[in-house]
């Protein structure tokens, strides 16, 4: 990678986490709504764990933390979409499109700040959820697949969400980029385990690779690691073809900037 | 005196409705969005009714009530956008010039938020049934389900439109939305009051009257008639909406003095 590439991903990167920890209308939202999950569905569906056939022992916080740091990590992704969304609307990403040496960079830096906010969002929550009694059986080596995981889906989400962004150049882009992230996410085993599930969503988890992923989570977080290759195999596939979507997204903002 | 009167209210409940109807973007996520996270959940959380106590052996009985109420909470929002609009715009400004009474503004500002409950409620009630929600209290029971949905939607409404007068801008209106949201989930959304183990959160859905407004819902699909829960509910819903009636008037007050 070239100088100019770094220098375009630090420059990128620094507006954004300067934005994001600035404004409060970006930091409020990304904070409260994978608090408010996990507050309401960690306390208020506690008693799931009783259910004949749910076979998870590290509780029920702790099965409701591997789903809320999923969302948290993924969202981060796509807020980040938002702000390029933003930048395009307000006209500053034209101006950066003349002035970077490498345009590569320009998704890296965003890459970068979408990787601080849910690190941001994420230690608050680990935190929230320790208090709450998040019980983590996993050692050293679990937690470094855990957060591996989360750091890949991330970046895919983000990647994903700027390919739009890049394409579509407004802020009306916003549902596009957030609800095939909301579908992936909720048609996973959320509540309960994917044993538990009944009707359309459980033919729906069956298919959706985000099944793998959360499952192998909260394998880690037991310290009982299940599924792992194939949900690293599914996460680097996932950030492997947003990679290929946002380079055809800055492709088209390049044609018309 | 009081035919100007209604006919200011008419004429401000036509555009408010028209305006209302006319944005398919404040409308649909308003409809579809209940709906997508009540199939998600009554099929995700249907294992939830082997619970011992749980009262129903159908979750997407027990969740229906959720849609009316996250329904009310969009009307929070669209509520507040559109009257932060008319500050934006200096509609509001304009209307201070004339000889309009406050009354007649406030009542037709909230009759698009009406007419967008009413719309809500005869969805989900429809879809409800179609999917085989039994409404236990019968035909009289439904009609009452959209009664309490439309008071429900006029507090939520009212919030909204208080927010909006009060600091003139819509991105204060949508950054009070979260907390709308959180009202609903500290409530006794995903399980009966008695059916939560962990003893603060029980106590915050105890206190939480979002928490009535469902039961009241909830009462009528699965119970039948339960006057306790309906006096609960409606109690809670047409308090919140006279406190936040009041409050908005306040602040509609204090707004055209400042005009």
């Amino acid at each position: 990678m070239s100088r100019g590439f770094w220098a375009v991903a630090r420059g990128v990167a620094w507006r954004n986490i300067h934005n994001f920890f600035t404004n409060p209308a970006m930091v409020i939202p990304a904070l409260l709504f994978p608090l408010f999950f996990f507050i309401a569905f960690a306390g208020g569906l506690s008693r799931v764990d009783s259910i004949p056939g749910f076979d998870y022992a590290a509780g029920y916080t702790t099965f409701v933390y591997g789903f809320v740091l999923l969302q948290a990590s993924m969202f981060g992704g796509i807020f980040t979409g938002f702000s390029v969304a933003r930048d395009f609307e307000s006209g500053f990403s034209r101006r950066l499109m003349l002035a970077a040496s490498h345009r590569g960079g320009i998704v890296a830096g965003y890459w970068l700040s979408a990787l601080v906010r849910a690190l941001f969002t994420v230690a608050l929550i680990t935190v929230v959820a320790l208090v709450a009694g998040l019980d983590l059986g996993g050692g050293a080596v679990d937690l470094l697949g855990l957060y591996t995981l989360a750091v890949l889906l991330n970046a895919a989400a983000m990647l994903f969400a700027t390919g739009v962004a890049m394409r579509l150049r407004t802020m009306q882009a916003g549902p596009a980029m957030q609800m095939p992230m909301f579908l992936l996410l909720f048609l996973a085993p959320v509540w309960v385990p994917y044993d538990l599930l009944t009707g359309w969503v459980h033919a729906a988890a069956s298919f959706n690779p985000i099944t793998l992923v959360l499952e192998s989570i909260r394998g880690f977080l037991e310290g009982d690691p299940t599924k792992v290759l194939p949900a690293f195999g599914v996460a680097l596939l996932l950030v492997a073809v947003t990679v290929l979507w946002a380079r055809g997204g800055l492709r088209s903002a390049e044609r018309v900037a | 005196m009081k035919s100007d009167l209604f006919l200011q209210v008419g004429m401000l409940a036509r555009r408010s409705v028209v305006r209302t109807l006319r944005q398919p973007a404040m409308v649909v996520p308003s409809i579809v969005f209940p709906l997508m996270l009540l199939s998600i959940n009554s099929s995700g959380l249907d294992s939830t009714t082997q619970i011992p106590g749980f009262p129903t052996n159908s979750y997407f009985e027990f969740a229906l009530a959720i849609a009316f109420v996250q329904g009310a909470l969009f009307s929070a929002n669209s509520a507040g956008t559109n009257v932060a609009n008319d500050i934006e715009s200096g509609f509001l400004n304009r209307l201070s010039l004339t000889p309009l009474r406050r009354i007649a503004l406030m009542m037709g500002q909230l009759s698009g938020i009406l007419a967008l409950g009413l719309i809500q409620a005869l969805t989900f009630l429809g879809v409800g049934v179609l999917f085989g929600a039994g409404i236990e209290a019968g035909v009289a029971g439904a009609a009452v389900i959209v009664l309490l949905s439309l008071t429900i939607s006029l507090a939520f409404g009212c919030i909204g439109a208080f927010v909006a007068l009060r600091t003139g801008t819509g991105e204060a209106v949508q950054g009070v939305f979260p907390l709308f949201f959180a009202a609903l989930f500290l409530s006794s959304m995903a399980l009966p009051r008695d059916l939560i183990e962990i003893g603060w959160f029980q106590t915050v859905a105890t206190y939480n009257p979002v928490s009535y407004m469902l039961e009241g819902i909830r009462s009528l699909v699965i119970t039948g008639w339960d006057g306790e829960a309906l006096a609960l509910g409606f109690a809670c819903a047409g308090g919140l909406a006279l406190v936040a009636l009041a409050a908005a008037s306040s602040a509609l007050r204090t707004r055209m003095v400042r005009t």
